[in-house]
């Protein structure tokens, strides 16, 4: 009974317009996501600036490509609570009755939050350019591509755990649970070059890590680096994992 | 000629607490056309084996065809011939009722066009013309329902399932709402498959009444053949009739409906 991939597309366009103009409609939801990462911009940037936490770099080159990662982690994390009130007000069950593919039930949101956290990186690096960020244009498209990979990976295993729990009172305190440690112990705020051995070590059990690293190097222009390599892989891993487990929950029949 | 028919269908959810059979084995047969009546106390099993008739649970046992199809082999099939409306309705409260229609007939894959066609063909059948453009949540309770309803004919079902469609109504929605039921089989020949706890709704409204009773089917037969058979004579009560069936009333006054 798998639905043709014609239906796929286009039924994964349409869940898209409707979350897309959804959102639209509403500019706290547009805005809300960046206020934390400018406030870290505004607040905590500057305290950086005169550390001496790699020679060969600005500070901005550094906190910056953690700020995006961290927009998109704290972000769509949480992706998965506007699914446990659509299961209340019963408009998940209304479409899951409709012969609509249920891939695209997942994937229409899941690009719907990839659009909306780019969209916020965007903004986020206007601001940082303000505050005196400098780096190639290459390095910053990747850095949006890691944030919409991200997004989309995060967001779904989000969107399969809400499909798994019925209250928000379950689902909270999960994700928070997950997404404190990883933000630490990725380096998102700082570096982990400067981490004890150990923490170094830990760090690099942390997928998150690797997407970190490679934003950095991409923001200095090091696209031919290791780090860029390991991140690619890292995030395409990744993406592949949460959005197989996001699909086969989505099509499971009692979900 | 069946247009449902059901042999041994049966969910049951794992707990901490162990098993819980929901539903431990439903047979039913419904012709094309008629309007039945699910009728049952709290917890009977109602809800679910409705969900399990439109494809959103899985039984775990018995099999059953719906429209046509294998409701576990083809659940595609089936879903494009049947409608449901869930007790909580299922409409985005932020946005509006043109939308919410239009998506849902895009949802059955009718073209931009045709969905925006559609959309102004049901709000019209349904008294929703002028409300189009209003957000969902600015609705009241009975135009609401007739929102819910009208998602759930988009496509022209064949079957039209309804879980609890007056809850919270007044009674003069629910009147309408009754009349509305018997228009859309009467105009369209819709088989209706509604859900209740209230008597007076299965009395009215319902051609045959299934009663539900601890996940199995206790009684079924029109409203006065049970009167008859259970209630002592066709002029008894339903409460007493369905008293005699189950052995307790359908829902104590202030029961929350509750869905599993």
């Amino acid at each position: 009974m798998s639905p043709l991939p014609s239906s796929l597309l286009s039924d994964t366009a349409l869940i898209f317009g409707r979350y897309a103009r959804q959102t639209l409609s509403s500019k706290f939801q547009v805005l809300f996501g960046v206020l934390m990462p400018l406030l870290f911009l505004f607040f905590f940037g500057p305290l950086l600036t005169d550390l001496p936490l790699d020679p060969k770099t600005d500070s901005w080159q550094i906190l910056v490509p953690g700020l995006l990662l961290q927009l998109a982690l704290l972000g769509a994390s949480f992706a998965g609570f506007s699914l446990l009130i659509e299961k209340q007000t019963g408009v998940l069950e209304r479409m899951r009755v409709t012969p609509v593919s249920r891939p695209a039930l997942l994937l229409g949101r899941v690009l719907r939050d990839a659009a909306l956290f780019v969209f916020q990186a965007v903004l986020l690096v206007l601001a940082a350019l303000v505050m005196g960020l400098r780096a190639p244009l290459g390095g910053v498209l990747v850095g949006f591509a890691f944030v919409g990979v991200l997004a989309a990976a995060l967001a779904s295993l989000s969107y399969a755990l809400a499909m798994n729990v019925s209250t928000p009172q379950e689902f909270g305190p999960v994700i928070n649970a997950l997404t404190m440690p990883a933000m630490l112990l990725s380096g998102l705020v700082l570096p982990m070059t400067l981490a004890p051995g150990w923490l170094d070590l830990l760090s690099h059990l942390v997928p998150l890590r690797f997407l970190v690293d490679a934003v950095r190097a991409g923001y200095v222009g090091d696209y031919a680096s290791a780090a860029m390599l390991y991140g690619v892989l890292t995030a395409a891993a990744l993406a592949a994992l949460s959005l197989t487990v996001g699909a086969r929950v989505f099509r499971g029949a009692d979900a | 000629m069946a247009i449902i028919s059901t042999a041994g269908l049966a969910r049951s959810f794992s707990t901490k607490r162990g098993t819980v059979d929901a539903v431990r084995g439903i047979d039913l047969t419904v012709r094309a056309g008629e309007i039945l009546g699910l009728l049952g106390p709290n917890g009977a099993g109602k809800t679910t084996t409705l969900r399990m008739l439109t494809t959103l649970l899985a039984p775990t046992g018995g099999a059953a065809t719906v429209a046509g199809f294998d409701l576990v082999r083809e659940p595609a099939r089936v879903r494009r011939r049947i409608g449901y409306v869930a007790q909580a309705g299922g409409v985005d409260p932020q946005l509006s009722v043109r939308e919410e229609l239009i998506t849902q007939a895009r949802l059955y894959r009718l073209t931009k066009a045709e969905a925006a066609l559609r959309a102004e063909e049901l709000a019209h059948d349904l008294d929703l013309s002028d409300l189009l453009d209003r957000a969902c949540v600015t609705l009241s309770g009975g135009q609401r329902r007739r929102l819910d309803i009208a998602m759930g004919l988009t496509h022209h079902p064949e079957v039209l399932f309804l879980d609890e469609p007056t809850t919270g109504l007044d009674p003069g929605s629910r009147a309408g709402l009754w009349d509305l039921v018997r228009r859309v089989r009467d105009e369209h020949g819709t088989t209706v498959v509604l859900t209740t706890h209230y008597l007076d709704e299965a009395d009215e409204l319902s051609d045959r009444l299934v009663v539900v009773d601890r996940g199995v089917v206790a009684a079924e037969g029109t409203p006065a053949a049970l009167k008859s058979e259970y209630g002592g004579s066709p002029g008894a009560s339903l409460q007493d009739t369905f008293l005699a069936i189950t052995g307790r009333a359908p829902a104590p006054d202030d029961a929350i409906p509750v869905a599993v």
